[in-house]
């Protein structure tokens, strides 16, 4: 009855309400007003050309941490160490800039050292989960869970240590850098035009990657099915190293726009926990890479447009955590349903 | 330091772990019959703060740890409702739960942020509590860590020597067979599930009612320990007093690195925090790597005296998961 694209549609629209109703009854259960708090988190996200430019600076590495997981799932990976990766790459960016800090080279060179040392920062902090997977036996969520609280660990003391403010460490983070180190911003708007373009241009590439190459139809190959893949005489474990690599160097430059364009320093939670917003993206968008952009961009809506919840409305501002989870979580339920319902037909 | 203050250490060790060790149990018998309930980290958050709010509400503690373990029970079960019924991936699920609850509890907990509320007191057991150095380790504990160390126990029996526990070993390693034998597999996944859930839910409560009490929201100092759990489970090889170990090891370690905080100033306190994971990661990587296969190939070509040393030595450390973990069963 329902099938194709129409019966998607249908599908989706049931889950969106689904956890639209059910988020409404959390919020009357508190005597809160679900069309205030809906209509707070639409003007405080795209009521204004600020806040869509503020929603933007979250969309960038949102979409870049995205992007890269679209790749790890694509090999049947769980790369829930995303969330490190974003850290060690902005580790690595603040590595650099800090060495280039009295240099005479022009700016545009260092940014852009920056930027390619965020993501081999990233990317090598990934090829630890990649080892531990492929030669340790070690699965791929728990090396990369174990892995997020040391890069956070790691952040911390550099912050505290090495790297600490003149005077008295904080958990501000370390010293702003000089202006000329920040990606160029649009005049009066906190967003990077170029961060934005590495964006985008990371999700076309992904898309293309998995879509219209060898590359990509091997990896899905893997992913599918890796012992059938192996005995194709698809080198198994390369491709899943690959496949951590390319995730850990998008994840890594999600880092880097944090330094380079956002916050010009290094602050304990640099991530923000775009990873995991990643890894909720990704799978509420059934792994397919055209969706990414509208999807990561509502995301990061909710986020912004959730800021001032607790200032308008004394509700704390997970509200928008809570609202992303149901929803992808209804979008899981819904499927399940379809497919039961469906088979039984 | 006095050997007092060492026996008050130790004994704040053991009542440490106990949030860990009702994780590690509820998550050991959802993944005995082959669930796996990724949700550990969020459900333990939901709970802490559900029993804390209970309790307050009600002035009734032990009001607030069922409401942690009815909070366990009702996350697992959507687990489990999702991956057995619907057939959804374990891992996605229960992901989605994991982010979903701690933002939950944090979202529903505002009201009760840093409110001063009911707390379990001590409770030593009498004659046995004078006992020297067996006494105040284990017996001027509260109840709840008393019910810990009880259900360590009472979960291996249940497991290793009942009859239903063996019916367990076999739902979770050859569903197949064990329904061939009469065992309605679904029905006890979801059993065990949600009875995990709830071993899961009274980690929360245990944690805000007793260890430290009341709600902090984000900086409470419990966000990760579910993921802590779940590696413990791992390293527990799903043996509950294997698994309890590696709860006390952590709570040690964690001790450890408090006591030597004052020596070690230059190194931030946050660091020492964390150093049980990089020693997570290096016991999960021990007790894995048995399994990789380059080593059985480079085993092989080695001198025999060699290799049986190594090979017995992997044999001892390695875990190998339940055969059926997070393979949906189908009846054909």
């Amino acid at each position: 009855m329902l099938k194709g694209r129409l019966g998607n549609l249908v599908f989706q629209a049931i889950a969106l309400a689904l956890a639209f109703g059910v988020v409404s009854l959390i919020l009357i259960s508190l005597d809160a007003s679900p069309m205030d708090a809906y209509k707070n988190m639409f003007v405080g996200s795209v009521g204004s050309v600020r806040k869509i430019a503020e929603v933007l600076v979250a969309f960038v590495p949102l979409l870049l941490v995205t992007a890269g997981l679209l790749v790890t799932f694509s090999a049947g990976l769980w790369n829930i160490g995303v969330e490190g990766q974003v850290v060690l790459g902005a580790i690595a960016t603040t590595w650099v800039f800090r060495y280039f800090l009295e240099s005479a080279l022009p700016p545009a060179l260092i940014i852009t050292l920056a930027i390619l040392g965020g993501m081999l920062g990233g990317a090598l902090w990934a090829s630890l989960t990649g080892i531990l997977k492929t030669f340790g036996g070690v699965n791929e969520i728990f090396g990369g869970l174990g892995l997020n609280f040391v890069s956070t660990a790691l952040t911390i003391y550099l912050i505290f240590g090495p790297w600490k403010r003149p005077g008295v460490a904080s958990m501000s983070g370390t010293v702003p850098f000089p202006d000329q180190f920040s990606l160029p911003q649009l005049t009066d708007l906190r967003i990077s035009p170029w961060a934005l373009g590495i964006a985008l241009i990371a999700v076309v590439i992904v898309y293309f990657l998995l879509q219209g190459t060898y590359f990509g139809l091997k990896l899905k190959a893997v992913g599918r099915n890796f012992r059938a893949a192996y005995l194709l005489g698809i080198p198994t474990w390369q491709y899943s190293l690959y496949s951590f690599l390319i995730c850990g160097a998008l994840a890594g430059a999600a880092g880097a726009v944090q330094v380079a364009a956002v916050y010009h320093r290094l602050i304990p939670s640099i991530s923000s926990g775009y990873g995991y917003m990643g890894l909720m993206v990704a799978m509420l968008i059934n792994y397919q890479a055209l969706w990414a952009v509208p999807v990561a961009f509502f995301f990061a809506a909710l986020n912004i447009g959730s800021i001032q919840l607790p200032i308008l409305m004394k509700l704390d501002s997970s509200l928008s955590g809570v609202l992303q989870g149901i929803l992808v979580l209804s979008v899981l339920l819904v499927a399940g349903a379809r497919q039961k319902f469906t088979k039984k037909a | 330091m006095t050997q007092e203050t060492i026996l008050v250490g130790l004994a704040g060790v053991l009542a440490f772990a106990t949030p860990v060790i009702f994780a590690v149990l509820g998550e050991t018998l959802s993944e005995r019959a082959g669930v796996i309930n990724l949700s550990m980290n969020g459900t333990i958050l939901l709970s802490a703060m559900g029993g804390f709010a209970v309790a307050y509400n009600t002035d009734n503690i032990l009001l607030g740890f069922l409401a942690g373990m009815l909070i366990g029970a009702l996350v697992a079960l959507i687990v489990a409702f999702a991956s057995i019924t619907l057939k959804q991936s374990q891992v996605a699920v229960g992901f989605v739960l994991a982010l979903t609850c701690r933002d939950l509890s944090y979202f529903l907990g505002n009201p009760y942020m840093g409110v001063p509320g009911p707390r379990l007191q001590a409770m030593p057991v009498p004659v046995l509590s004078d006992i020297p150095v067996i006494g105040p380790l284990f017996f001027r504990q509260d109840a709840i860590t008393y019910l810990s160390f009880i259900s360590i126990f009472l979960a291996w029996v249940w497991i290793f020597r009942t009859r239903p526990g063996l019916m367990l070993l076999g739902i979770g390693e050859k569903p197949s067979a064990a329904f061939i034998r009469g065992a309605n597999v679904n029905l006890m996944r979801y059993i065990y599930t949600v009875i995990g859930g709830a071993l899961i839910g009274l980690a929360g409560p245990a944690f805000s009612l007793a260890i430290r009490a009341g709600w902090m929201g984000t900086i409470s100092g419990l966000d990760g320990i579910g993921w802590i759990a779940l590696s413990i489970t791992i390293f527990g090889g799903w043996n509950p007093v294997r698994g309890a170990f590696g709860a006390y090891l952590f709570a040690f370690l964690q001790w450890l690195g408090l006591v030597l905080q004052p020596v070690l100033t230059q190194v931030p306190s946050q660091v020492l925090q964390v150093a049980p994971f990089p020693l997570m990661i290096l016991t999960l990587l021990l007790v894995n790597i048995g399994n990789a296969e380059w080593v059985e190939r480079t085993l092989a070509a080695m001198p025999e005296s060699v290799r049986k040393f190594f090979a017995k030595l992997l044999r001892a450390m390695r875990a190998s998961p339940p055969a059926a973990l997070g393979v949906p069963f189908e009846r054909d």
